[in-house]
């Protein structure tokens, strides 16, 4: 069992440089999970730490060991590829045993280790097949079969869910939390889904452009966003931004949206004070949107006047798209809302869980 | 007009021509198949055609195993010259050349192979310096006829006592076929899923368990295709054997035979047919064999799956 550390970590390609300057501590037994756009550099920090890239400044340790110079085979660790990248001519057994067989280990425990992994994974009545007799789901088993029988000290995962059906994908996500729980090692996971972070991840770093936007837990990087961009990329449907300025009216503190304006809840004024007459941005999620007619509990509501563009019925709710002059924003509607397209309307902006961010560092304004 | 029926007719017209071109490019094979079946006289005197004659002036069987048995049994035989006298002849006997042309053709297929599978994973999987410049002039050499090459090639041999040695001939032919060989399963292998060779390096493979356990068995329709194309290269080639091995009868290969039969006797081409259609019985049936890797070898790459 391991920590993982990146200690200031860079990759360059030529003048091109798509991870900079990475730190993240992983504890042992953690499942970390890497989220970001495609070409936000997430693949590559996990291909650094397995060895298939090398390292072009910085230091990576597994445990107290720096692997910097390590070949991959003598890291201890295993990798579950997007593509599976089973041996096509190997079967499901040999594909398991390979990397055993390699090591030299005992035909006994070879069989055993086998064995237990196919049970695991409900894929012992397959071990005689060919790859490509196997389903998609079952391929993607086998791939993580072979990544269990090594038994290494850290798990890596680049995208193994993303070639699969959205039914089986929900399945998988849960399959391998359990197996993450059941192992105890440290699991390092790549996605570019925000739900597969959220459902999954003890703590999530969220990149952008190679760089680390914020590294947290699921609960605290959606309630509390460091930037305009964790805001936008975790949650869905995603934060409506507000370009705004801060002013003060009486002594009360507004964001003024042009289109409308808001209060600013009592407790937060002192926080926002310095930003007062400056443009900033403001967040709100769509869940925090609320039908006027059916608030939820404990909200401090402002209300916003606009007009209804799109109506999206989810069943348990409805996606209510607002159009103003300058700007549009969505809102999750109780499903016995009474709104139609073209009508005009009033939300409830649930102040309390807004969120501002400086207009030019696009950081979240936090205590 | 529908769709269908439009369909329909560019079918009708893509097939006829390929049937077209299939009869073409048989026919002359088909003519000396006949040819190589019929009594010697015959031959000489009218074209393979009227053996389907139902008039024929002769009383001669129409179809006789003579000119194989001449080829292959080394039989004694007699013939009327056109003179009218009676000749007697010994025939040939072209298993020793047949065994001759397998003792060249395979290791000259073999070796080349081998050697251009682990250059082509080096060019493609390692990293090395000065890798593309190397590439560049294994390709480049693409371009360079063997001809030229032949007489200095001949005189380094004559140096190194190596001419007419099957030796010679395997290396000579291995130097000719390598840079067509590392080019094409370069291109086969470079194709192959980099995660598969990551995965086996993380499975704690080395390049060498890597090659032996993955590349070669994945490259195995890459490899047929080539093997087929060298194969056939070497076994018809007269001008390399002729130059390198010379026409020794303990070495002489089938081409060179062939071609002896024409020369030495240019009266007695009945013996040709049946001695091409010999030399014809190993490349096609390694042809047919291994023609699925064939055809898939020619579209691995461009086809994705």
């Amino acid at each position: 069992m391991a920590t993982v550390t990146y200690k200031n970590v860079y990759k360059r390609y030529g003048d091109l440089t798509v991870v900079t300057d990475l730190n993240i501590e992983i504890a042992d037994k953690e499942f970390l999970v890497f989220v970001g756009p495609s070409g936000c550099g997430k693949s590559t920090s996990l291909r650094m730490l397995a060895g298939l890239e090398e390292i072009s400044e910085g230091e990576i340790y597994i445990g107290d060991r720096m692997v910097n110079d390590v070949p991959p085979k003598d890291r201890d660790i295993a990798m579950v590829f997007q593509s599976y990248a089973l041996y096509p001519h190997m079967s499901v057994y040999d594909n398991m045993a390979f990397g055993l067989k390699l090591r030299k280990v005992p035909k006994q425990e070879i069989d055993r280790r086998v064995k237990e992994a196919g049970q695991i994974l409900g894929i012992e009545h397959l071990l005689d097949r060919k790859p490509k007799q196997l389903s998609g789901g079952q391929r993607q088993r086998v791939a993580v079969g072979r990544a269990i029988v090594r038994e290494p000290n850290v798990f890596l995962m680049d995208e193994p869910l993303s070639n699969l059906d959205a039914k089986l994908r929900v399945q998988a996500r849960a399959e391998i939390t359990k197996l993450h729980q059941r192992l105890g090692t440290t699991f390092i996971y790549v996605t570019h889904d925000q739900v597969e972070a959220m459902t999954m991840g003890t703590r999530i770093a969220v990149l952008k452009d190679g760089i680390l936007q914020q590294i947290d837990t699921p609960q605290r990087l959606y309630d509390l966003p460091a930037n305009v961009f964790v805001g936008g990329f975790i949650g869905s449907p995603a934060m409506n931004f507000f370009d705004a300025t801060l002013i003060d009216e009486n002594g009360t503190m507004y964001v003024d949206c042009r289109d409308f304006r808001v209060a600013v809840p009592e407790e937060n004024r002192q926080l926002y004070k310095p930003y007062l007459g400056k443009e900033i941005i403001m967040g709100v999620r769509p869940e925090h949107v609320h039908d006027p007619e059916y608030p939820p509990p404990g909200i401090t509501p402002a209300l916003v006047e606009a007009k209804v563009d799109v109506t999206e019925l989810m069943g348990h709710e409805v996606n209510v798209l607002f159009a103003t002059p300058h700007t549009s924003f969505m809102g999750r509607f109780d499903p016995r809302t009474s709104v139609t397209v073209g009508m005009t309307k009033t939300a409830a902006f649930d102040m309390s869980r807004m969120h501002i961010f400086d207009k030019d560092t696009e950081l979240a304004i936090r205590e | 007009m529908g769709m269908k029926q439009r369909k329909t007719i560019s079918d009708i017209v893509v097939n006829g021509v390929l049937l077209f071109l299939c009869l073409v490019w048989t026919l002359p094979t088909f003519g000396l198949l006949v040819s190589s079946f019929r009594y010697k006289d015959e031959v000489r005197r009218t074209g393979w055609w009227t053996a389907f004659s139902t008039q024929r002036e002769s009383e001669t069987p129409r179809f006789v195993l003579d000119n194989y048995l001449e080829v292959l049994m080394g039989r004694d035989f007699t013939y009327t010259s056109a003179t009218g006298a009676e000749v007697r002849a010994s025939g040939d006997d072209l298993s020793q050349a047949f065994l001759n042309s397998i003792a060249v053709t395979v290791p000259a297929t073999v070796i080349p192979i081998l050697i251009a599978a682990f250059a082509a994973y080096g060019f493609a999987w390692m990293d090395f310096p000065g890798r593309k410049v190397f590439f560049t002039i294994v390709v480049g050499l693409l371009v360079v006829p063997l001809q030229i090459a032949l007489i200095p090639i001949l005189r380094d041999y004559t140096l190194l006592q190596l001419n007419g040695t099957f030796l010679a001939i395997w290396l000579a032919h291995t130097g000719f076929g390598l840079p067509l060989a590392t080019y094409l399963l370069y291109n086969y292998i470079s194709n192959l899923p980099r995660d598969i060779l990551e995965s086996a390096f993380m499975d704690g493979a080395s390049h060498f368990t890597t090659f032996i356990r993955l590349i070669l068995p994945l490259s195995m329709p890459a490899l047929a295709s080539f093997a087929i194309f060298q194969f056939l290269w070497v076994w018809n080639d007269l001008l390399v054997a002729l130059v390198f091995l010379g026409a020794r009868p303990d070495v002489a290969v089938l081409t060179q035979r062939l071609q002896e039969m024409v020369g030495s006797r240019g009266q007695d081409w009945h013996l040709l047919t049946a001695g091409a259609f010999i030399t014809m019985i190993l490349p096609l049936t390694v042809f047919f064999s291994l023609q699925r890797y064939f055809v898939r070898g020619l579209l691995a790459g461009s086809v994705k799956g």
